[in-house]
């Protein structure tokens, strides 16, 4: 796997709120084709880690660079086209839209006011929306409106809405809290094989979970990198141990 | 395919009885005095049409229309005033071949932001742009500061406020509070006369019409949706690789371009054009038209207008006292019992006849219902109940 080029580095990042420093002087690589899973104890700065690299929030200090190219002065939208694709928390989807129509939108070609105004629902577009929703198991609900979905069947959407971008790297902040155990299943089954051709970071607490998809994974804590690694390397780590246990 | 189709005529045919309502209901029904108050009303509808599009779709609430509409009718209105302010007409005056109001106020040459408007061509342009170009002034700089929401409404406010202030104050150059009045002649042509009433009307419905199906365009393409998922996902919708203030700037020109084109209408057919149809308080009753129609619904939006200027004006013929509060009332009423407005009105009216009648009588509620064979919902899951979803949405 070290042989793959590296997709992400982060260097120095640092985000202070007021004085508070989120994520303080943290470097992170993550290469092509990897499955990293980012975990720690509430407020290790796992999630402003997202909000950074995608331009939710400004850094500070450091650099984020994507495919070697500087992403932290890029608007948010800029950095999307690039080829960053985040998935939040809690499910965003667009309720008031069917599930057809939230992959549609999601499409990325019309991005512009007029591009939009004048996009249309060709075959290509169909045959995208028909294979996401395969793969996110939505095949049959694609005429319903998204807010009848389950709150599973929404994370998948989300993540659907994602892979209709074709992201090279997928930022997925705890995909399968609130899903039940076959879901889980299902979602874990789904990352991986989505992991296949892009890199991915995912946040989660499920050590269960995180021990069937991760690849390497990665303990923030305090806003610092605590350990890095693979699973049976960072469970065993006595800094670790006494971060999750200690508290 | 059947029901989309059926969806289809549906979205038509809807504005198909709303053009006979315009060119033939209406005209049969009502004297020409009627004919020409209506008339007034349908130019308020392209300010309501808009608000569908910027507010209903856009969740961009705008209390400041009124600057729209206003600068849309006063570009008409000075070129109609400089036709009617030749120098024979003007003769008994000072410095003749002036505007009257200026000659009142001691302007003796014509201001320079009023040469234009002796060309025609460059009035029927500056009717859409100037608002237009405004309007995306302010866009830009609430948009891409990200300012929305109630903020954004204030903002048009202050706006609507400032530009009212305005014109009241430089009586010289805009005929202060009384407006432009005595406007004659449209390129030769007596806008006075019964029959150029009855073309005007007809022109306005027309052009109604054309905005409502340009609003259905706009509704029914990938930027419609858009607009509903930035309504309720911005975040979502920006980083989904969208550069969500260009998608608010351009909406907001949009409603503020048709309000403009109302203005001009009202101009053409009332005669005149002044400030108390600027300020604050026209602008949040335009508002009102839009709500009391349904926000969500072009056609609504335009019977809106229709309702709420015919009430005021029987209210205030019949009740001279009590009109402001029957109309405050009324507002609250809508609010408060239709939150979908008028057009809301149908499918409410389902949910509650689904409500009273018992479950037993089998399938009542099949609109949203998940069909049949669908992934069944995960253990310990129950599927959201479809009625929901229906009516109520926000």
């Amino acid at each position: 796997m070290s042989a793959q080029p590296i997709v992400l580095a982060v260097e120095n990042l640092t985000v202070s709120f007021d004085g508070f420093k989120a994520v303080n002087d943290l470097n992170l690589y993550v290469e092509k084709n990897e499955l990293r899973v980012v975990i720690g104890p509430n407020g290790a700065g796992k999630t402003t880690l997202l909000d950074l690299i995608c331009g939710r929030t400004r850094a500070s200090a450091g650099s984020i660079k994507f495919k070697d190219q500087e992403m932290t002065k890029m608007p948010e939208h800029q950095r999307v086209r690039k080829g960053i694709g985040r998935k939040f928390q809690n499910p965003s989807i667009y309720e008031s839209l069917t599930v057809f129509e939230n992959l549609e939108v999601s499409y990325p070609r019309g991005r512009t006011v007029f591009g939009s105004l004048f996009f249309k629902r060709d075959a290509a577009v169909r045959q995208r929306i028909d294979e996401i929703a395969a793969l996110i198991h939505l095949s049959d609900r694609l005429e319903d409106q998204a807010e009848l979905l389950s709150h599973g069947q929404k994370q998948w959407l989300e993540i659907g809405m994602l892979l209709m971008q074709d992201p090279e790297l997928l930022m997925l902040d705890e995909p399968v809290a609130g899903m039940s155990v076959s879901e889980r299943e299902k979602t874990a089954e789904l990352l991986t094989r989505i992991s296949d051709n892009r890199s991915v970071i995912v946040i989660e607490h499920d050590m269960d979970f995180v021990k069937r998809i991760a690849h390497k994974v990665t303990v923030l804590h305090q806003g610092k990198m605590l350990a890095e690694g693979s699973m049976e390397k960072v469970q065993a780590d006595p800094k670790v141990i006494e971060v999750y246990l200690g508290h | 395919m059947n029901t989309k189709l059926k969806a289809l005529w549906g979205g038509y045919g809807t504005v198909l009885v709303l053009a006979a309502v315009i060119f033939i209901l209406l005209p049969l029904s009502l004297d020409l005095f009627r004919l020409n108050l209506v008339g007034k009303y349908l130019t308020y509808a392209f300010v309501a049409v808009g608000l569908v599009l910027c507010w209903g779709y856009g969740g961009i609430l705008s209390l400041g229309q009124g600057v729209f509409f206003g600068l849309g009718g006063y570009c008409m209105a000075m070129f109609l005033k400089l036709e009617a302010s030749d120098p024979e007409s003007t003769k008994i005056q000072s410095t003749p071949g002036i505007p009257d109001f200026m000659d009142w106020n001691q302007l003796t040459e014509l201001p320079g932001f009023w040469l234009p408007f002796k060309s025609f061509l460059f009035t029927l342009f500056a009717v859409p742009l100037v608002p237009g170009i405004l309007a995306f002034i302010i866009a830009v700089a609430m948009f891409k500061r990200r300012v929305g929401g109630v903020y954004f409404a204030i903002m048009t406010q202050a706006f609507a406020a400032v530009l009212s202030i305005l014109i009241i104050g430089q009586q010289g150059y805009t005929g202060g509070v009384n407006g432009i009045t005595d406007l004659k002649t449209l390129h030769g042509w007596d806008i006075r006369t019964d029959e150029a009433k009855y073309l005007l009307y007809y022109i306005n419905g027309a052009l109604l019409i054309g905005v409502v199906l340009l609003g259905r365009f706009v509704i029914g393409s990938k930027f419609g949706k858009l607009l509903l998922a930035l309504r309720d996902r911005e975040e979502r919708v920006r980083f989904s690789g969208y550069d969500v203030a260009n998608f608010k700037v351009f909406i907001f020109c949009l409603a503020a371009m048709f309000s403009a084109v109302g203005g001009a209408m009202f101009t053409l057919q009332v005669g005149f054009m002044s400030p108390s149809f600027v300020g604050i308080v026209p602008s949040i009753e335009m508002v009102i038209f839009t709500a009391v129609g349904g926000r969500m619904s072009l056609v609504g939006a335009v019977y809106g207008s229709l309702l709420v200027n015919y009430g005021k004006s029987y209210f205030s013929e019949t009740f001279p006292e009590l009109w402001l509060f029957l109309m405050g009332g009324l507002f609250i009423a809508v609010v408060m019992l239709f939150p979908n407005g008028l057009a809301g009105l149908s499918n409410q009216w389902r949910e509650w006849r689904d409500r009273r009648r018992p479950k037993a009588g089998g399938t009542v509620t099949p609109l949203t219902a998940p069909p049949a064979g669908a992934t069944p919902p995960p253990a310990g899951k129950d599927p959201l109940p479809p009625v929901a979803s229906v009516g109520g949405g926000r």
